[in-house]
């Protein structure tokens, strides 16, 4: 997307500027639509999480009264109204807090959702920018966010965030290692790290009807989407892995000190993440824009309609995790990574490695 | 390398804290995520009721049981109507004891679903908080029903009650327990057999049965530990003698007898007992009878003193009054089944992790109204 952007800005409409201000023109037309896709979703997702855990609840969930600016009509203008409470709402900083931390903490956790967003492919061609290292630079990047979190349970100068942001460092950091040794297998299988090369692997059948996705190319990679999806919900901190902000034990953990505009930023970035893990475990495993029945339907609109689908069912399963499941206990939590996915981890990779040489 | 040496560090859990079920404050000493000691602080819900009941009529202190334990108003009211009434050596008819079998029986049902959903909440189990509501909101409809009045009731009264049953109500009890009888298998589905949720209470804060006997505690919490003591059965009061249920104890089934599983699991099974008593007393309550018959005009017990005790959600809930003859209560002291069950978070969550202990404190189903008064 940056270079079709910076080549058509040269040649047009920008061919006499100076080549660095086409080149941040470019960036920022590229960036705000992955912002406005941020907001968008990340409303659109807390709309769907209340929805279906009423329906899971046997409620209605918001019910707005039709015409009117109460909430719109089945409460569609619910979480409009939500965001512009958190926008006006008071910003308070506690008085004992460290003040750079504090505020510093919600922009790094943001800005790493946000700079991951760069590599994912919604379709053929729509695309920040399709580089070699694709998927590792999702990978580095989506760890980003622990750092923000830490920041914030530190400086909020509060017992609960402390414990929250520490219980966080060592789950997120924990569950990055099968994460990402599960994709190695894929990778390995693929021999590139690009993310339209990875989902280009996938295309054709197995045994006539079955799509070539990675999740049904082999039981090892089988067994690695469930790896990675598991993980990718503990890193993302949701229920049944939410220990980072229980909100039963913590208050809420490592943001119990933010209000306003500032917690936003977290909840922001936290539906980023889940969209993140989702769509990377949909491109990884299920083959990303390509079709369900291989042939029909492949254009690209349809790529983004199926990227979207598996993305969104997938994001449908964590929302039916959290609402089914109760949460695990730290040392319990720490004993299925290390005791269980870790080992599996690497049982699929060499598994994967003698797949690929004497079974293929 | 040496051992590195962490420091304890005090913290302070509520009064204002998601899981604390009320405004308990506790604090407590961390080691990382172990709990070296808890120390519960009460009393920020303290209202003086004890010393209220000696500045009003006896009928007038009535109102004020609603307000200890506000789960389960019934079983207060009716704790305290059968103590003064044995003070003043009433009888009362025969309908009004199973009607108030029955509203007990109902508010049991009530209390236990808000103890087993709030539980589920301390483990992280959103969704079977809603079932469980769902549930008892039927309940608090017949209520409404009944007495107009969803948490406090007022209404059993000494000597009778306040009001004689609406029409249609019977037909819609018998409705209500047909539809929960079956419907307690989804909180064992969704809760009860979840495998997160045995892994996190199986085996946790293990009250054993002499721990128990000797802090007093009973009720459900006792029971969990794997003794057979029920008041309704072994001290019966009202008509609970010719009724036929089963005293659910803790088995042990997924880890020890008397961990937090097996005391959620007693409310389970209570349930359903409850249910069944609740069938019964409607089958064999009779039809015909003024429930104001055994009120009386006036309430002033003679001389003396009186300890009664009954089996409310909790436990072993006792009234003792001393009587000067007087129109008051000349003393009026009232045994807290929660505040021994609350008595023994130390023994038993010392040691455990945070989560944990937030865990057993939720299991052993406490309802700070009636521990602080």
């Amino acid at each position: 997307m940056v270079d079709y952007l910076i080549e058509i800005l040269s040649r047009g409409l920008m061919s006499n500027v100076h080549p660095v201000v086409v080149f941040i023109t470019a960036g920022i037309l590229t960036a705000l639509p992955i912002f406005l896709f941020m907001a968008f979703f990340a409303l659109a997702a807390v709309y769907a999480e209340r929805k279906v855990s009423a329906f899971m609840q046997d409620r209605l969930g918001p019910m707005g009264q039709g015409a009117g600016f109460h909430a719109g009509k089945w409460g569609l203008l619910q979480t409009v109204a939500d965001a512009i409470k958190l926008v006006i709402k008071e910003d308070i900083i506690p008085a004992k807090a460290d003040r750079k931390l504090f505020i510093l903490a919600p922009f790094i956790v943001f800005v790493g959702a946000f700079i991951t967003y760069v590599a994912l492919p919604f379709n053929q061609v729509i695309m920040a920018a399709d580089f070699n290292i694709g998927i590792f630079y999702i990978l580095a990047m989506a760890s980003l966010g622990v750092i923000g979190i830490i920041l914030a349970g530190y400086g909020s100068n509060n017992k609960w965030s402390l414990y929250g942001a520490m219980r966080s460092a060592a789950q997120i950091v924990s569950y990055e290692i099968p994460a990402a040794l599960s994709i190695l297998t894929v990778i390995m299988l693929v021999g590139s790290l690009e993310m339209q090369e990875i989902i280009m692997a996938q295309s054709g059948t197995i045994w006539g009807f079955l799509p070539n996705w990675f999740i049904f190319n082999n039981p090892f990679t089988f067994l690695a989407f469930f790896i990675y999806f598991i993980s990718g919900v503990a890193e993302v901190n949701r229920t049944p892995f939410d220990l980072p902000e229980t909100e039963s034990e913590l208050v809420a953990g490592f943001h119990t000190e933010y209000s306003g505009i500032r917690w936003g930023f977290f909840f922001l970035a936290e539906y980023a993440y889940v969209f993140i893990v989702a769509a990377v475990a949909s491109i990884v495993f299920l083959g990303g824009w390509q079709s369900l029945i291989p042939g029909i339907m492949a254009g690209s609109v349809w790529g983004l309609f199926w990227f979207f689908a598996k993305t969104g069912f997938l994001f449908f399963v964590m929302m039916w995790f959290r609402w089914t499941f109760p949460r695990l206990r730290v040392d319990q939590l720490m004993r299925v990574c290390w005791k269980f996915f870790l080992p599996f981890a690497f049982i699929n990779i060499l598994g994967v490695g003698i797949w690929d040489l004497f079974i293929r | 390398m040496g051992i590195v040496h962490g420091e304890e560090m005090v913290l302070n859990i509520g009064p204002q804290h998601p899981s604390t079920h009320g405004v308990l404050r506790m604090k407590v000493r961390t080691d990382g995520e172990i709990l070296t000691q808890i120390t519960p602080i009460i009393g920020y819900l303290h209202r003086c009721f004890e010393k209220h009941c000696e500045n009003v009529t006896y009928q007038q202190c009535l109102p004020y049981t609603d307000r200890c334990d506000y789960i389960a108003s019934m079983n207060n009211n009716f704790g305290y109507a059968v103590a003064v009434e044995r003070l003043m050596g009433i009888e009362v008819p025969e309908k009004v004891e199973y009607i108030r079998i029955i509203v007990a029986e109902l508010n049991r049902i009530a209390s236990h679903q808000l103890a087993i959903g709030t539980f589920g909440l301390d483990v992280g189990a959103f969704t079977p908080f809603l079932y469980c509501f769902r549930d008892r909101e039927r309940i608090l409809d017949l209520f409404e029903m009944l007495c107009g009045s969803r948490l406090l009731y007022n209404y059993i009264w000494v000597g009778g009650l306040s009001h004689d049953l609406p029409a249609g109500f019977v037909e819609k009890v018998y409705e209500f327990i047909d539809y929960f009888e079956p419907n307690i298998q989804e909180y064992n589905d969704i809760l009860t057999f979840n495998k997160i949720f045995i892994e996190r209470t199986a085996d946790v804060g293990v009250l054993p049965e002499d721990v128990a006997i000797s802090y007093g505690v009973t009720g459900p919490n006792l029971r969990g530990s794997g003794v057979k003591w029920d008041l309704r059965r072994h001290d019966p009061y009202s008509v609970y003698d010719k009724l036929d249920f089963d005293i659910p104890v803790g088995t042990g089934a997924m880890g020890t007898v008397g961990d937090c599983w097996d005391r959620y699991y007693v409310r389970i099974r209570e349930m359903e007992e409850s249910a069944k008593i609740i069938r019964q007393a409607l089958d064999q309550m009779p039809v015909e009878g003024d429930i104001r018959e055994a009120v009386p005009k006036r309430v002033r017990p003679p001389k003396g003193s009186i300890y009664v005790r009954t089996e409310s959600p909790r436990g072993e809930l006792g009234y003792y009054i001393i009587s000067d003859g007087k129109p008051k209560p000349f003393r009026l002291h009232m045994r807290s089944p929660a505040l021994t069950a609350l008595s023994v978070i130390d023994e038993i969550g010392r040691g455990w992790m945070l989560s944990d202990v937030l865990a057993i404190l939720g299991s052993l189903d406490i309802v700070l109204g009636e521990i602080d008064r």
